[in-house]
C-alpha cells in the first residue's frame, strides 16, 4: 500500500508538470481577470476604486477566473482514464481529493501573484493594504479549492459540465465572498487601511474550509465509486 | 406500499390547518405594531422553519442512501430537497408580502434572514438540473446524495456568515429577553407550525406514492413491451 504522502506528492507534481507544459488553465485565468477588470472600469465607470467597490470588483473577478480553472480541473482524469487508475492503484482515493485541492490552489495563488498587482495598478491609490491582504487570499483559495474540487468532481461526470460547475458553485461561494469582502472592504479603504472586524472575518474564511475540506475529504469516497 | 396511511395522514392535516386558519384569524390578538399585517407570520415563519428542517432532513437521507446503497433513501432524499423547495417558494412569496406590508418594500437586501434564505434556496434549486445532467442512474443518485450532504453542512454556516454582515431589521420574534410571544400568539403559532409540519410530511408521502406507483407502471408497461423497448426510461429516481 503506498502511503498517501507520496501518492498526493505524485499526483500533485503530475497536475502541475502537466500545467505547466499545456498551459490551459493558467494563462485563460489571468487574461479573463486583466479583461474582467478593464470591463469593470467601464461598466462601473470609474478609474479609482476604494473600499466596497474595490473588495467586490476584486473579489467578482477572482471568483468567476476560478471558475474558469475549475471546469478544467478533472477533464484529464476523465477523458485519459485517470479516475480508472486511481480506483485500481492502492492508495486511499482521497489522496485524490486533497493533490486535487492543493493544486487548485497553486493556481489560484499563482492567479493572484499575477492579477492583485495588475488590480493595485488599475485601480487602488496606494498598495497599503495588499499585505494583510495576503491572508485573506490565502485562507479564501484555500476554501474555494476545496469546495471547487468538491463540485467538479461531480460536474465531470455530466453533460452539461461548463454550465453546472458555476450553477452549483456560486451559491456555496457566497458565504466565502461575504467574508472575503467584508475583511478586504476596510483594507481597501481610500485613507489607508484598517482592521476593523479583520479578525472574524478570518475566522469564518477558517471555518467554512475546515467545514468543507471535511465535507469534501468525507464524501469524495462516494464519487469515486464506479 | 407507500400509499399506506396516506389517508388518515391527509385528514390529518386537512384538520390541522383548518384548526390553525380559524386560531389565527379568530383567536390570536392582533399585534400592537403591525396590526392585521402581522397574521402572515402564521404562515410566514412555520413555512420557513418545515423548508429548512426539511433540507436537513435530506440531507440525513442522503447520508443513509450513501452508507446502504439502497436506492429508496435516495427517494426519500429527493423528495423531501423537492416538498422543501416547493415550501422555500412559498416563504420567498410570503415574505415579500409582509415585507411590503410592513417595511414598504417587496425585498431588501440588508437582511441576513432573507438573503441566507434566498441563497440557501438558489442552492437547492440547483439539485434539479445538476442531477438531470447526470445520465447514469446509479451515479446520479450518487452524487445527488453528495450534493444534499454539502448543501445541509452550508445551511448552519450561510446563516452564520451572512449574519454577520449585516444588521437586523427582520423580526426576532424569540430571541427577545422577555421571551417575545405572549401565550395566545405562542399557542397559535405552534399550532401553524405542526399544521405546516404535517403538510409537509402529507405531501412528501404523497409524492413518493405517485412515483412509487408511476414506478410500478412503467415496469409492467416495460414488461409487456418488452421485445420493442421504448425510449429511455426517466431520469428521476424510480421508487420500488
Amino acid at each position: 500500500m503506498t502511503p498517501s504522502r507520496t501518492a498526493f506528492a505524485a499526483i500533485l507534481a503530475k497536475d502541475l508538470r502537466s500545467e505547466l507544459r499545456t498551459l490551459q488553465s493558467l494563462p485563460a485565468m489571468a487574461l479573463f481577470a486583466v479583461t474582467t477588470f478593464v470591463i469593470f472600469r467601464f461598466g462601473l465607470d470609474r478609474t479609482s476604486l476604494s473600499g466596497s467597490l474595490a473588495a467586490g470588483v476584486l473579489w467578482a473577478t477572482l471568483l468567476f477566473a476560478a471558475v474558469l480553472g475549475i471546469n478544467r480541473l478533472f477533464v484529464a482524469e476523465r477523458e485519459e482514464g485517470g479516475f480508472d487508475a486511481i480506483r485500481l492503484a492502492p492508495i486511499d482515493r482521497t489522496v485524490l481529493f486533497a493533490a486535487k485541492v492543493a493544486s487548485l490552489l497553486v493556481y489560484l495563488v499563482a492567479l493572484e501573484l499575477v492579477t492583485v498587482p495588475i488590480f493595485a495598478i488599475f485601480f487602488l491609490g496606494d498598495a497599503a493594504g495588499l499585505g494583510p491582504l495576503v491572508a485573506v487570499l490565502l485562507l479564501a483559495d484555500f476554501g474555494l479549492a476545496a469546495t471547487g474540487t468538491l463540485i467538479s468532481s461531480m460536474a465531470v461526470n455530466s453533460r452539461a459540465r461548463d454550465l453546472l460547475v458555476p450553477l452549483v458553485l456560486l451559491p456555496l461561494a457566497v458565504p466565502l465572498m461575504i467574508a472575503a469582502t467584508g475583511a478586504t472592504d476596510p483594507l481597501l479603504q481610500a485613507g489607508g487601511p484598517s482592521y476593523d472586524r479583520f479578525g472574524t472575518w478570518l475566522m469564518v474564511l477558517g471555518l467554512y474550509d475546515l467545514i468543507f475540506g471535511l465535507v469534501g475529504y468525507a464524501v469524495f469516497d462516494f464519487l469515486l465509486e464506479d | 406500499m407507500y400509499g399506506k396511511g396516506l389517508r388518515p395522514l391527509s385528514i390529518a392535516t386537512v384538520s390541522m390547518v383548518a384548526i390553525s386558519l380559524s386560531l389565527v384569524f379568530f383567536y390570536a390578538p392582533l399585534d400592537a405594531d403591525q396590526g392585521f399585517v402581522q397574521k402572515i407570520f402564521y404562515l410566514h415563519v412555520p413555512l420557513a422553519i418545515v423548508a429548512l428542517v426539511g433540507f436537513v432532513v435530506g440531507g440525513v437521507f442522503a447520508v443513509l442512501h450513501l452508507r446502504s446503497n439502497d436506492r429508496r433513501w435516495d427517494a426519500y432524499s429527493y423528495v423531501s430537497i423537492h416538498i422543501s423547495v416547493i415550501f422555500g417558494v412559498a416563504v420567498l412569496i410570503t415574505g415579500a408580502i409582509w415585507a411590503k406590508a410592513s417595511w414598504g418594500h417587496w425585498w431588501v437586501w440588508d437582511e441576513p434572514t432573507l438573503v441566507s434564505f434566498l441563497i440557501v434556496f438558489l442552492l437547492y434549486a440547483t439539485y434539479y438540473p445538476f442531477r438531470y445532467a447526470i445520465e447514469d442512474r446509479d451515479r446520479q443518485a450518487r452524487y445527488a446524495s453528495v450534493f444534499a450532504v454539502t448543501a445541509g453542512a452550508f445551511v448552519p454556516l450561510n446563516f452564520m456568515a451572512v449574519r454577520m454582515a449585516e444588521s437586523l431589521v427582520h423580526p426576532r420574534t424569540f430571541a427577545t429577553a422577555n421571551g417575545g410571544l405572549p401565550g395566545e400568539m405562542m399557542f397559535t403559532f405552534l399550532c401553524s407550525l405542526a399544521a405546516m409540519a404535517l403538510l409537509w410530511t402529507t405531501l412528501v408521502k404523497f409524492e413518493l406514492t405517485a412515483k412509487s406507483a408511476s414506478g410500478q407502471v412503467k415496469r409492467l408497461r416495460r414488461a409487456l413491451d418488452a421485445p420493442v423497448s421504448g425510449g429511455s426510461s426517466r431520469i428521476a429516481p424510480e421508487v420500488s
